[in-house]
């Protein structure tokens, strides 16, 4: 692995020194003695950011503040938190329709984050699993975040010998982003399912994803069967409210 | 199919839910209204903004869904107990804004009517800025004419759900649990009590009639209104709790364990109060301990939208993970004195073992435990009145969303919680109640079948660990009382 890149260190200085600020703002000079760096480095690093819309200037020459383009960058992240504080109400109703326990998926790195999980409605003991991690490829969850987002790097590991290559699941992701749903049949543990739906927020990106997880025998006609359809519409109509909710609909 | 719809008037908002057959949400719609702060201490609702706003959640709740009036089988009404409204029976006029049940305006007025366990044995309450009677006798004694208006029988009084029954049906009536947090109902009777009303100098005229919490009041749009529970009997009855000895506790603004006590009142030696959690039509009353806490949601809020480290509620969880422990600083948030089991109105907020170390994490972290370290007193209390220890918390409320908090308090009371699968139980309360007097649901029984676990958390904190937080906790409790003094507002 390569060392961390000096120019990057440098550019992140910079940024987080305009964000210091506040509202007031900083020319070439003020940043190169704060910073102890050569004004040309300093303002080739400003250029460079001014292009990608990091930093701006109110006039040609004068001073520096933070971009739009870095704010839409914050706003864009969702707190796992607030979606689940957002999702409560949805999240519970689909597990009492479904009958089944639900999950609401966020990416990590290259795995799922479990961020909510509602029990299987039967009073049974389970386990609480907020927080943990998910392979993407074997499970409706991961599939549904991946079709709407970017394919992580990395192997994809062989759960079962139902569990899709490369190949195959390019071709499934193509019909998620058709359907708008995603499911997995034995993909990750043999004889169980599940089915997911996309959220998405106000500006129509998909930020997570909810579904439902359980038996093949519950979730499925057959066994090699896609789940019952009338899952589906509760998984769909949970993701629907969520978005609703986050302000991604108005319908 | 047909459904209930739940209107829940809170303190901050007002809101209405739709429920199908198995308890599940079918929508939901919500407007805030203004939180009006004419002093420290003072917190005053416009009445008429409520009415206006209810309306529309109803009409938004119904648009969302679909639905017309036609497709509801009942409104159910639950809302923010004690909060105070006078209003002129002729025009529909409210005479003042509402004085909310945080407002501590009537302090002085609480010492000038003597022992605080007066009224305990008739009402069940100690006498506290927090009920409504104390409010009432403040109108009548600060609106001008408004004594002479009430003798002549001019003007009514109420608490919200009265004033929501008021302009949906036309009729001047409460519910057993409201009326049960104004110190005015006696517990034995279920009736107006002659000596606290000629106490607190309040005409009988303006007092509503006291029916049960389940029962068809009258009719709005054709649809029959209900039921009417105090929001946390409603989260009771949400959760039902039907059985003595069941329980809960429901996180939104303030914090209330409520445990049902049976056809029985009991009175409590630890600062809990004694209150009706529910009455079915004709059916004798359930009584309820209460442990009543004043402010835990709406520190989280405080510190939003007047410190401003967080921009949303559920933000608090991800700074407070920042950290891997409150760094020693413990947030004691007496804003409006301390309520169960403490009742110390003398008593005002203190950050303590705050040290130069202490970041915003550790604050996120102390705003948290607060909410936790507050239940461990009122679990406590409960636990000595009862003889029985608590051996499973069922929460509910808004910050069961919060997994951090709720892993913490499971590990400061050192029993599981557990979260049901509706966590909106207050405005599910109301629906149950509201679906069993209209036949929507034929029994009890049918809707503890509804009743399912959604999540549970166990403890896992070091004994030795908990003992000494909660004994910092005690310290930092210490600190807050006898901080007003006579010549403060």
């Amino acid at each position: 692995m390569p060392g961390p890149i000096q120019s990057i260190q440098r550019a992140a200085e910079v940024l987080k020194l305009l964000a210091h600020g506040g509202a007031h703002q900083l020319s070439v000079g003020e940043i190169s003695r704060a910073l102890d760096l050569a004004k040309p480095t300093v303002h080739g690093i400003l250029r460079t950011l001014q292009e990608v819309g990091f930093v701006e200037q109110e006039v040609e020459g004068g001073k520096y503040r933070l971009g739009a383009a870095l704010f839409q960058i914050g706003t864009s992240y969702l707190d796992g938190n607030e979606l689940r504080a957002k999702a409560l109400n949805w999240s519970d109703t689909l597990a009492m329709r479904a009958r089944e326990a639900v999950r609401i998926g966020v990416m990590h790195g290259k795995h799922v984050l479990v961020v909510h999980h509602v029990f299987r409605p039967d009073n049974s003991r389970q386990a609480l699993d907020t927080g943990a991690l998910l392979p993407w490829h074997a499970t409706a969850l991961g599939k549904v975040l991946v079709a709407f987002g970017e394919w992580p790097d990395g192997e994809l590991q062989r759960f079962t010998r139902h569990t899709l290559t490369d190949d195959a699941l390019h071709t499934q992701l193509n019909d998620v982003r058709d359907r708008d749903w995603a499911y997995d049949l034995h993909e990750l543990v043999a004889g169980e399912a599940s089915v997911a739906a996309p959220i998405r927020d106000k500006r129509g990106v998909v930020v997570g994803a909810v579904g439902i997880s359980g038996p093949v025998e519950r979730l499925c006609e057959s066994p090699d069967q896609p789940p019952r359809l009338e899952l589906v519409s509760y998984v769909r109509e949970a993701a629907r409210s969520v978005s609703r909710e986050l302000g991604g609909l108005s319908w | 199919m047909s459904y209930i719809a739940a209107i829940d008037q809170g303190t901050t908002s007002s809101r209405c839910i739709v429920f199908d057959q198995s308890g599940g949400i079918v929508s939901v719609a919500q407007r805030e209204h203004r939180q009006i702060f004419p002093k420290p201490g003072w917190v005053e609702h416009d009445a008429t903004e409520i009415w206006t706003n209810v309306q529309a959640v109803v009409r938004d709740a119904l648009a969302k869904a679909s639905l017309t009036h036609a497709d509801i089988a009942a409104f159910g009404i639950t809302n923010q107990r004690e909060t105070t409204v006078v209003w002129d029976r002729r025009t529909g006029e409210p005479v003042h804004n509402a004085i909310v049940w945080q407002d501590t305006r009537t302090d002085a007025l609480i010492k000038q009517l003597g022992d605080q366990d007066r009224f305990r044995e008739r009402s069940g309450l100690p006498l506290a800025t927090y009920f409504s009677g104390p409010k009432l006798r403040w109108l009548l004694d600060n609106v001008e004419g408004l004594r002479a208006k009430a003798e002549r029988g001019e003007v009514l009084f109420g608490t919200m759900d009265t004033w929501l029954i008021w302009n949906l049906t036309g009729r001047h009536v409460t519910d057993v649990t409201n009326a049960s947090r104004t110190m005015l109902m006696n517990l034995e009777t279920l009736d107006w009590d002659p000596e606290p009303v000629s106490a607190m100098d309040v005409p009988l005229a303006m007092l509503p009639e006291i029916r049960s919490s389940s029962e068809v009041y009258g009719t709005y749009e054709g649809v029959p209104v209900a039921s009417a529970l105090g929001d946390q009997q409603a989260a009771l009855f949400g959760q039902t709790c039907f059985t003595p000895g069941e329980g809960k506790c429901t996180y939104g603004t303030g914090a209330f364990l409520l445990i049902n006590t049976g056809d029985q009142p009991v009175r409590s030696q630890n600062g809990l109060l004694t209150t009706v959690g529910y009455k079915i039509g004709d059916e004798p009353a359930a009584y309820a301990l209460e442990g009543a806490v004043a402010v835990t949601g709406a520190l989280v809020q405080w510190f939003r939208d007047k410190v401003g480290l967080i921009s949303s509620a559920a933000e608090i969880e991800t700074l407070a993970r920042t950290v891997d422990d409150n760094g020693g600083a413990y947030f004691v948030p007496a804003f409006s004195g301390l309520f169960a089991p403490h009742w110390r109105s003398d008593a005002r907020g203190v950050i303590a073992g705050l040290t130069g170390y202490i970041s915003r994490g550790h604050l996120a972290r102390a705003v948290l435990e607060a909410s936790a370290w507050q239940t461990r007193e009122v679990v406590d209390a409960m636990n000595a009145d009862s003889g029985v220890d608590l051996t499973t918390l069922r929460v509910d409320g808004g910050m069961t969303a919060n997994n951090l908090l709720m892993q913490f308090l499971s590990d400061v009371l050192d029993v599981p919680v557990v979260r049901p699968i509706v966590a909106e139980t207050t405005c599910l309360g109301a629906a149950y109640a509201a679906g069993l007097a209209v036949g929507y649901w034929p029994s009890i029984e049918a809707l503890k079948a509804n009743w399912h676990k959604a999540a549970e958390w166990e403890p896992s904190m070091d004994p030795a660990a908990r003992d000494k937080g909660y004994r910092k906790w005690k310290k930092a409790v210490e600190r807050t009382v006898g901080w007003m003094d006579e010549d403060d507002d």
